[in-house]
């Protein structure tokens, strides 16, 4: 850092101790307790912020039921269900990195970070051939929007209203994009904690980073976890 | 050792460490880092204030014969959006929260340096977008950017001014989240959350809202930006989307954000009101737990800004009982600080009497509030000059005013400089007239019927607004005279004392300015918050920390 | 954190097992007619495995301080305010 690291005054900094410690902390402790606090917290932001669509999305469904009914049985649950089984193993994967990091088990810390990363890459792939379909289906909102004589679930007499499911698609597009856009800045951080375990940096005593990356990624799981069901699954019964 | 005089020779401080752009631009010193947002929020507090100026000489006559009504629009909105999300919000926390967390609770910095750093880039990002936004046509939404004016019908930039604001909700939001862990991971030994100073207390609570409320506005304006730039729209009622449902989401955030203007505010006059008064202060842990109780319950009354605006009228009863809780735990402060006076032993100096201001000014708008809450006046006042009367006696007469005692209570630690106070009493006294001068009017204004975000209005009203006016001005020459004598006083101002109000608190027994990393060795806390009595006794425990 | 009693791995696959179970089974429940239960049920089992995820993944349940079940509790109390009172008043906005 650029500031006047180098000078520190305390005499208290003679013992060894992680290159890693950063000097305005007492202990090693004290900062990974600062940084997963600080991750944790931070999620709680992001909680929120994922909520106030989660707010909507209630709203919205509860006003136009029939007409969501509709729309979310024109995207694809399997594709869906596969993308839900694809984050939860790159989850599992997540935390055998950090037990390969505290067992000091080099292989099985960085195979897990390269399989997490693969199914990160396979979920936006199938998130990127389902944005594909809706695109040829006319079914992303704005002016070329159609959704013409699709019949309510349940009520084949009736038609879903088209502008009430352009709600629905703005809303599926807009919180399964913004939980893509989460993924993508997760495969970064993965990117850069898997160059740094690469490059030997993290020890069973010191593997903050691992621990604090692991909490981001598990949390996109849990929106992810959430949207599956709500988006895909609304009202599929015959 | 503690002593009463300053040293002869310059010590070696946060400020002379280093020289040169660099070491600012890139500084991770929380002290510096504070100093940063001071010049940063001046310049944006001078912009909402120009805009103010232009408002008020707009509203000296009845006409509109200043500027034309879509200007006029886009001045009281740009003025509310750069007072709000770039002054007001960051002003307490980032400048004097910055500097004095740290030191208060014993630590070297704060937990994230960095991200501190961060914070203040993302600050002055979103204020260049918001810049750029203004000097290019800027926006006439109003600060509150309701729909489906925002999405669908206005010609300005609202997608830029979304955009600046988003971007500088994630200042706030890392702010508050570096202060929350800082915290509860920092504190030195022996300092309980029992001994904790109160301001400390006051942005705990406000950092909860920032965490908690910031992403939910965030979200809002990327949906108003979608739907305005790439039409996914669900605020758009020709989709069967609903405008109030932007009003809820805006709301949930913008109601607590005034408790994020106002509780760092009131931790500093929980600072300032001891040490003037000689006492410890009355109530330590209602005082504490108060600020909490402000965060949690501001949470739940968002919808008395949408008393009129269509919501049920079953939702509106809820709404309003529960706006009148969210008084009760002010009050519980304002009690408190007069106890703490009382049979105390006072003194005048500019904190106390910017101290002073706030608990007259703060109260009034506090209990105007409550008649804004009651559902039946608040159909006939709201949208008129009645609510801005009320919000300016709370952001102005109450968050500046704790701003500026906190600025003058704290200069000397900053500055290593004694401001004159002389000059900083008459510009507290100008201050209070200014002010007084400038909303009293506009309560009668609203009451009388005048509507809010109207460039002109019948004649009856042209002598209230005169005042007001007139108001305004000498308000305005009450602001600039502290920015003069502080400038003036960095340069030719009798070097400070490390501590020459003789008060408590770990920030005082260090060197004024304090050193780069605050505390020669780490300080070890024996005695409780306040304790005016042993210091002016002699009977006080020192940390040995200033060497 | 680096000496454990005994190995986490068996719990990390059993957890990884619930997981999977009950993705399939939200998914089959979404075919089957249930009326308003539907919803509860794929609420249910979502919000089943986002505590498995939340407690076991990312260690919430051997947290030593109640620092941070606090923080998840608050934050998910401040979500349900806001989801509860905006329904306040889209509940109620035509019964008179």
């Amino acid at each position: 850092m650029l500031d006047s690291q180098a000078a520190v005054p305390t005499s208290s900094h003679e013992d060894i101790h992680s290159p890693a410690l950063l000097h305005h902390f007492a202990t090693e402790e004290q900062q990974r307790n600062a940084s997963s606090f600080g991750m944790w917290i931070f999620l709680a932001t992001e909680v929120m912020f994922f909520g106030g669509l989660f707010c909507s999305y209630l709203i919205y469904r509860l006003w136009y039921f029939g007409d969501f009914g509709a729309a979310s049985k024109s995207i694809d649950a399997t594709l869906g269900a596969t993308n839900t089984a694809v984050l939860i193993c790159s989850s599992l994967t997540v935390v055998l990195a950090i037990w390969g990091a505290q067992i000091a088990n080099r292989k099985l810390m960085i195979g897990s970070l390269i399989l997490t990363m693969l199914f990160g890459l396979a979920f936006l792939g199938i998130k990127g051939k389902e944005y594909k379909d809706k695109f040829e289906e006319h079914h992303v909102p704005g002016a070329s929007f159609s959704f013409e004589k699709v019949p309510i679930p349940g009520h084949p007499d009736q038609y879903a209203n088209p502008r009430h499911a352009q709600i629905f698609f703005a809303l599926y597009f807009i919180m399964t994009g913004l939980h893509a856009l989460h993924m993508v800045v997760g495969l970064g951080i993965f990117t850069w904690l898997l160059t740094m375990a690469w490059k030997g940096r993290f020890t069973p005593e010191y593997h903050t980073p691992l621990e604090v990356g692991g909490l981001y990624w598990h949390f996109v799981d849990i929106v992810w976890i959430y949207l599956f069901p709500l988006l895909y699954l609304i009202d599929r019964h015959p | 050792m503690a002593t009463a005089l300053a040293a002869p020779v310059e010590r070696e401080n946060y400020l002379n460490k280093e020289y040169g752009v660099a070491s600012w631009l890139l500084t991770t010193d929380h002290k510096r880092i504070a100093l940063l947002y001071l010049i940063s929020i001046t310049f944006f507090f001078f912009i909402g204030g120009f805009f103010a100026l232009l408002i008020r000489l707009e509203l000296l006559t009845p006409a509109g014969d200043l500027v034309q009504a879509d200007t006029y629009n886009k001045l009281f909105t740009m003025h509310g959006q750069v007072m709000v999300f770039f002054f007001l919000i960051p002003s307490i926390p980032a400048v004097l929260g910055n500097f004095l967390i740290p030191i208060m609770i014993g630590a070297k910095d704060l937990a994230f340096p960095r991200i501190n750093l961060l914070s203040w880039y993302l600050y002055i990002i979103a204020g260049i977008m918001m810049l750029h936004c203004m000097l290019t046509g800027g926006v006439d939404t109003g600060w509150t950017f309701y729909t489906p004016f925002s999405t669908a019908f206005s010609n300005t930039k609202v997608i830029e001014a979304g955009l600046a604001i988003f971007v500088s909700g994630f200042s706030s939001i890392l702010t508050g989240l570096n202060f929350v862990v800082t915290v509860h991971r920092m504190r030195a030994p022996g300092m309980t959350w029992s001994r904790l100073p109160l301001f400390v207390w006051s942005h705990y609570a406000t950092s909860i809202i920032q965490i908690l409320g910031t992403p939910v506005i965030a979200i809002t304006l990327v949906l108003v930006v979608a739907e305005r730039a790439l039409h996914l729209g669900i605020f758009d009622p020709k989709l069967g989307g609903d405008p109030l449902l932007f009003q809820h989401l805006f709301w949930f955030y913008s109601h607590p954000a005034v408790y994020i203007m106002i509780l760092p505010s009131m931790g500093v006059i929980s600072e300032i009101i001891p040490c003037f008064s000689r006492k410890r202060i009355f109530g330590y842990h209602f005082v504490a737990l108060s600020s909490l109780a402000i965060a949690v319950f501001g949470f739940l009354v968002w919808a008395h800004h949408m008393f009129v605006a269509g919501i049920s009228v079953y939702a509106a009863l809820i709404f309003s009982l529960l706006s009148y809780s969210v008084a009760v735990p002010s009050a519980v402060k304002v009690f408190n600080w007069t106890a703490t006076m009382y049979k105390g032993s006072i003194h005048y100096d500019a904190p106390m009497l910017y101290a002073y201001g706030f608990l007259g000014l703060f109260t009034m708008g506090g209990l105007t509030g409550l008649f804004l809450a009651a559902l039946g006046i608040d159909v006939h006042v709201t949208d008129t000059y009645f609510v801005i009367a009320h919000f300016h006696y709370i952001m102005v007469g109450g968050a500046v005013m704790g701003y500026l005692g906190g600025l003058h209570f704290w200069w000397p630690k900053i500055s290593g400089k004694l401001y004159p106070e002389g000059w900083a009493r008459l510009a507290a006294l100008i201050v209070f007239i200014g002010f007084n001068l400038t909303f009293f009017p506009q309560f009668i204004l609203g009451y009388l019927g005048m509507p809010r975000r109207y460039f002109q209005y019948p004649g009856e009203f042209q002598v209230l607004n005169v005042l007001s006016t007139a108001g305004a001005t000498v308000l305005g020459v009450g602001y600039l005279l502290p920015m003069i004598y502080f400038l003036w006083s960095m340069r030719y101002g009798k070097p400070a004392p490390d501590n020459p109000w003789k008060a408590a608190g770990l920030e005082w027994q260090t060197q004024s300015p304090p050193t780069t990393f605050n505390f020669e060795q780490e300080p070890v806390v024996t005695w409780e918050a306040y304790n005016y009595d042993e210091i002016d006794t002699g009977h006080k425990e020192e940390a040995h920390v200033v060497g | 954190m680096s000496d454990h009693a005994k190995s986490p791995v068996k719990s990390y696959f059993a957890v990884w097992g619930a997981l999977l179970l009950g993705t399939y089974l939200t998914y089959k429940a979404a075919f089957i007619e249930l009326g308003a239960f539907n919803s509860a049920v794929a609420l249910i089992i979502a919000t089943t495995k986002a505590l498995l995820v939340a407690l076991f993944f990312m260690h919430l349940k051997g947290a030593s301080e109640k620092l941070l079940k606090l923080v998840v509790i608050s934050t998910i109390f401040f979500l349900f305010i806001l989801m509860a009172l905006s329904m306040a008043d889209y509940a109620t906005r035509w019964w008179s």
